[in-house]
């Protein structure tokens, strides 16, 4: 066991692929000289030289692309996106290539990429560095999107996208990179599509994802001082979902309320409350609440910031609200 | 002296010629009755470019080309029977009735499709010639595009890489001058000779009449016998001319006929036929020959397409993932 943060968990994970796979290779902005926007690639060009390193220019659509072709030729290429709003520049590749080859190939073509990349707000970079777009990347058939909250999944997780052989996109928060948690030493893997309960309770299911798990886990305590017994869960991937698990909380407590730090509107956490409302809906005191993040193009100032994305006051008052408890 | 093997040579490319061509006139006549659908774009007039340039390459080299793909899948070796089967939407298609016309692959053939995003395959192309160069192999990807695709970022970000990772990348543009009904002109401010932007990422490039097969095919020789030495990318402009619309749909009204009829004079096929008669490369007798085997080889592509099977319903899901 040893105690990593998530950038340090992600890390060992990259180490481990580029040691083990002699296919894998690293492609990004800034990843080698300067060791990665957010430090996670630090020492690796030293470590692994500047053929599994590969340092590009600010062509997003190109990084994103090659690295298609690279897989299409049989290579395992991981690429980072600086963040997650500058890969709308390789939207096109992500979607309409990377998505689409195997099935319009009819499965001559197998597209092995890995994008890891940032997401969210709350570090006041204004409304072009803020947003949670992984949601969108949801809802493409062919995708596969992971967005962990803690060092234990991100490893785990990582793993598993690592040994993928379809499009993975993999969004890192950049809030979370410092989160510390208890990261065995022994080798395991976390599949996707299997959400973790994160906290037990039968009054209410608080559901989310990466950072947004903090944020119910906190409002869980605010509840707990009120006496509601809130259970937690973390989706962990966004597709595959597990709508399973999700229908089984609800169906358990009764109340729901889905969280997302993206735009209600349109929102994943529509998608995921609508299963929840079909598959659970007898089951339920009343309908599954909503809590995201406000919207608008995510101001800088600090206070306007804060007030756009879910809190766990937030959090706490749509569960009083919606079902006055 | 005219050897044996350049009477080979040319019966191969005046084939291959005129099996798109035959092949393509079908396909506009299927398209009428309805049996073949969605878009279809077709390459006539372009034939010289795809069967000169692809003749000179080798089996393990990478193609991939923009959506405008039968030309090069046929010229690949690509099955006539696949190909139309594709463009029916049956399940013994090339995609098994899932892509479509601008959609075809053979990643056994290294043809690696096929794409309908203008600009968007060129990316692709450099991560294959990526993973050549990462290797250490010495195989060639020649990507084939349109005068449009010019003035997308992905081309210049494209060129840009290559160049930049000296990538074994034939950056083979197909100027028929015009991208849908915008003629170059209209669309790149660079002037008619496209090939010279690629001066701008010290790409070295050429221009050659894409209506004489043999011109492409020496200029594709040299070429691709750089990029494997060299093991950098290099530019070809190769400049033609559909003859039909931009898709079976279009009735071309910005262009006139009095231009379309100056590059009809240079059809690429006979053109070829008249140049080989000349000098003896081939001779009367094998023009014929082809000819019937040519329609033949079109007759049973489209017998084949019309009995095989629509694709099941099961197929719909199947191949998202791996
Ligand atoms: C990104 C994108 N924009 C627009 C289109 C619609 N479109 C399809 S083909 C075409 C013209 C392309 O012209 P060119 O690249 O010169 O190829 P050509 O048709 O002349 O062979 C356009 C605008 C598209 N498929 N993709
Ligand atoms: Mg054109």
């Amino acid at each position: 066991m040893a105690e990593l943060t998530i950038r340090e968990s992600i890390a060992r994970g990259l180490r481990e692929a580029i040691e083990g796979d002699d296919a894998v290779l690293l492609m990004g902005e800034d990843i080698g000289a300067y060791r990665g926007a957010y430090a996670v690639t630090r020492g690796f060009l030293d470590d692994y030289g500047p053929e599994r390193i590969k340092d590009t220019p600010i062509s997003e659509s190109a990084i994103v692309g090659a690295a298609i072709g690279a897989a299409l030729a049989g290579l395992r290429p991981i690429v980072e996106i600086m963040t997650i709003n500058f890969l709308l520049l390789g939207i096109d590749q992500v979607v309409n290539h990377a998505a689409k080859l195997r099935y319009m190939s009819n499965g001559q073509m197998r597209v092995p990429l890995l994008i890891r990349t940032v997401t969210g707000g709350g570090a006041q970079l204004g409304a072009t560095h803020s947003q949670s777009l992984e949601g969108w990347f949801a809802s493409v058939p062919g995708l596969k999107v992971v967005a962990p909250s803690d060092p234990y999944d991100a490893l785990g997780l990582f793993r598993t996208a690592v040994t993928d052989d379809n499009p993975v996109i993999f969004a890192e928060h950049a809030l979370l990179y410092g989160v510390r948690g208890e990261v065995p030493d022994a080798h395991y893997a976390i599949p996707f599509g299997q959400a973790k309960i994160k906290r037990l309770g039968d009054d209410v299911s608080l559901i989310g994802t990466s950072r947004m798990v903090h944020v119910a886990m906190d409002a869980a305590d605010l509840l707990a001082r009120r006496g509601v017994e809130a259970e937690v869960i973390d989706l962990r991937t966004l597709r595959p979902l597990d709508t399973e698990s999700a229908v089984e909380s609800a169906k358990k407590t009764g109340r729901v309320v889905v969280i997302e730090e993206a735009w209600r509107t349109g929102g994943f956490g529509a998608e995921v409350a609508s299963r929840i409302q079909e598959e659970a809906f007898d089951h339920l005191d009343g309908p599954v609440g909503r809590v995201g993040g406000a919207d608008v193009p995510s101001p800088y100032a600090g206070k306007l910031e804060a007030s756009v994305i879910p809190s766990p006051e937030k959090v706490a008052d749509a569960v009083s609200d919606l079902f006055g408890m | 002296m005219v050897t044996e093997q350049a009477k080979r040579d040319a019966a191969h490319l005046y084939g291959q010629m005129l099996l798109i061509r035959r092949f393509e006139e079908q396909c506009e006549r299927l398209y009428m009755d309805g049996k073949i659908r969605g878009f279809l774009h077709l390459y006539i007039g372009e034939e010289a470019v795809a069967v000169g340039a692809l003749s000179v390459v080798r089996d393990d080299d990478y193609v991939i080309t923009h959506y405008r793909d039968h030309g090069h899948a046929l010229a690949r070796g690509m099955s006539p029977k696949a190909v139309m089967a594709e463009l029916f939407g049956k399940v013994t298609g090339a995609s098994g009735g899932k892509g479509g016309s601008m959609h075809l692959f053979d990643v056994k053939k290294r043809f690696m499709g096929g794409h309908a995003i203008v600009g968007g395959h060129l990316p692709i192309a450099v991560g294959l010639a990526l993973a050549v160069k990462y290797r250490g192999g010495d195989e060639v990807v020649v990507c084939f595009f349109g005068d449009g695709a010019v003035n997308q970022g992905e081309f210049h970000e494209s060129l840009n890489l290559a160049s930049l990772w000296n990538l074994p990348v034939l950056f083979f543009l197909e100027n028929n001058l015009y991208g849908m009904g915008t003629h170059v002109d209209r669309a790149h401010a660079g002037g008619r000779d496209i090939f010279q932007s690629a001066d701008s990422y010290k790409i070295p490039a050429a221009q050659v009449d894409g209506m004489d097969v043999m011109a492409v095919s020496e200029a594709t020789a040299e070429a691709v016998k750089r990029v494997r030495s060299d093991g950098g990318p290099v530019f070809l402009e190769a400049m033609t001319y559909r003859f039909r619309g931009h898709s079976v749909a279009d009735p071309t009204a910005y262009r006139d006929s009095a231009e379309v009829e100056v590059w009809r004079d240079r059809d690429p096929i006979s053109l070829f036929g008249k140049f080989a008669l000349e000098q003896g490369l081939i001779e009367e007798h094998t023009l014929d020959r082809l000819d019937t085997v040519v329609e033949e080889v079109v007759a049973e592509a489209v017998r084949f397409a019309e009995e095989s099977a629509d694709p099941p319903p099961e197929a719909l899901y199947a191949h998202v993932y791996s």
